[in-house]
């Protein structure tokens, strides 16, 4: 019962600082309404108005129960830019990943490929110290020649595993740098 | 247009079935996964892509819906296969697999 107590008390502290920066509270909730509403209008592909306003009320319905979870900040500063910025990132990874396919399918259709691979596991720290740029980081290490990721923490301990010695030797390499450009303070 | 569309789905099909041969080929688990997370992605990828142009063809409304429904499919795959593929691995570290390393018998 006290647990409880003590619970909601540190859940309200927060309230006065919110109710103070309203106005921004409502930018969050207006962007996963317009995502919401696109996927809505994409995969109903009607657009009478009963459908319209259809789908209307249920995306203000998930956007007013959910955009929390989508920004868990009600700060918006910058994230724009760093959106921008991966989507400026992807054009790039995509290059490295048809690199990527054809060093492996080039492995998998050699006659003699047992005697090309070596693989083995390389660790690793990282110098990212985003979460959302981790992640991007393990994917893209997952997607590009010959290395998946095998095990990341928090703090950027990295295990890879490379399938032959050429493709472990670069990281982390040219791709960490791009990614810390990404997500760098704006 | 066909000819556009034609490459790009003889080349997915050519990762999807570089990936395929590659799982049956690589020696143990971990580098059988290099070929299952990599090649399909891109396989799947350029697949889907080729289908979303072919279906502009006789471009309508309904087209168009449908060619954004396959692109929002291919940013799935696209996030998903390679994190599905770090869940695999991490299963087989826990599970205690130790990767093949050069000179052992295949497994």
């Amino acid at each position: 019962m006290h647990t409880n107590e003590e619970k909601n008390l540190h859940h309200n502290q927060p309230e006065p600082a919110q109710t103070a920066r309203s106005p921004l509270c409502f930018f969050p909730l207006l962007i996963t309404f317009i995502m919401m509403f696109g996927l809505w209008l994409l995969l109903s592909g009607k657009f009478d108005p009963f459908h319209l306003s259809l789908g209307v009320i249920s995306c203000a319905l998930v956007a007013f129960l959910s955009s929390d979870l989508l920004f868990p900040s009600p700060i918006l500063k910058g994230k724009l830019t760093v959106f921008l910025r991966w989507l400026c990132y992807l054009p790039w990874l995509t290059i490295e990943l048809f690199k990527a396919n054809l060093h492996v399918a080039y492995l998998v259709f050699h006659p003699r490929m047992m005697d090309l691979i070596d693989p083995r596991i390389i660790k690793f720290k990282s110098t990212l110290d985003s979460e959302l740029g981790l992640v991007t980081f393990a994917n893209s290490i997952t997607l590009t020649p010959g290395t998946i990721t095998v095990n990341v923490s928090l703090d950027g301990d990295f295990k890879v595993h490379a399938i032959d010695r050429a493709s472990g030797d670069p990281l982390p390499g040219e791709m960490e740098i791009k990614i810390a450009k990404v997500f760098r303070k704006v | 247009m066909d000819i556009l569309v034609c490459i790009l789905l003889f080349s997915g099909l050519f990762f999807l079935t570089a990936g395929s041969i590659g799982i049956l080929r690589f020696p143990d688990f971990y580098s059988r996964l290099h070929p299952a997370g990599k090649l399909d992605t891109l396989g799947t990828l350029l697949a889907l892509l080729g289908l979303a142009l072919f279906n502009l063809q006789h471009f309508s409304l309904g087209a168009l819906l449908t060619s954004l429904k396959i692109m929002l499919i291919i940013i799935f795959v696209f996030v998903a296969s390679p994190t599905a593929t770090h869940a695999i691995v991490d299963a087989g570290v826990r599970a205690g697999l130790a990767p093949w390393t050069k000179g052992e018998k295949r497994r």
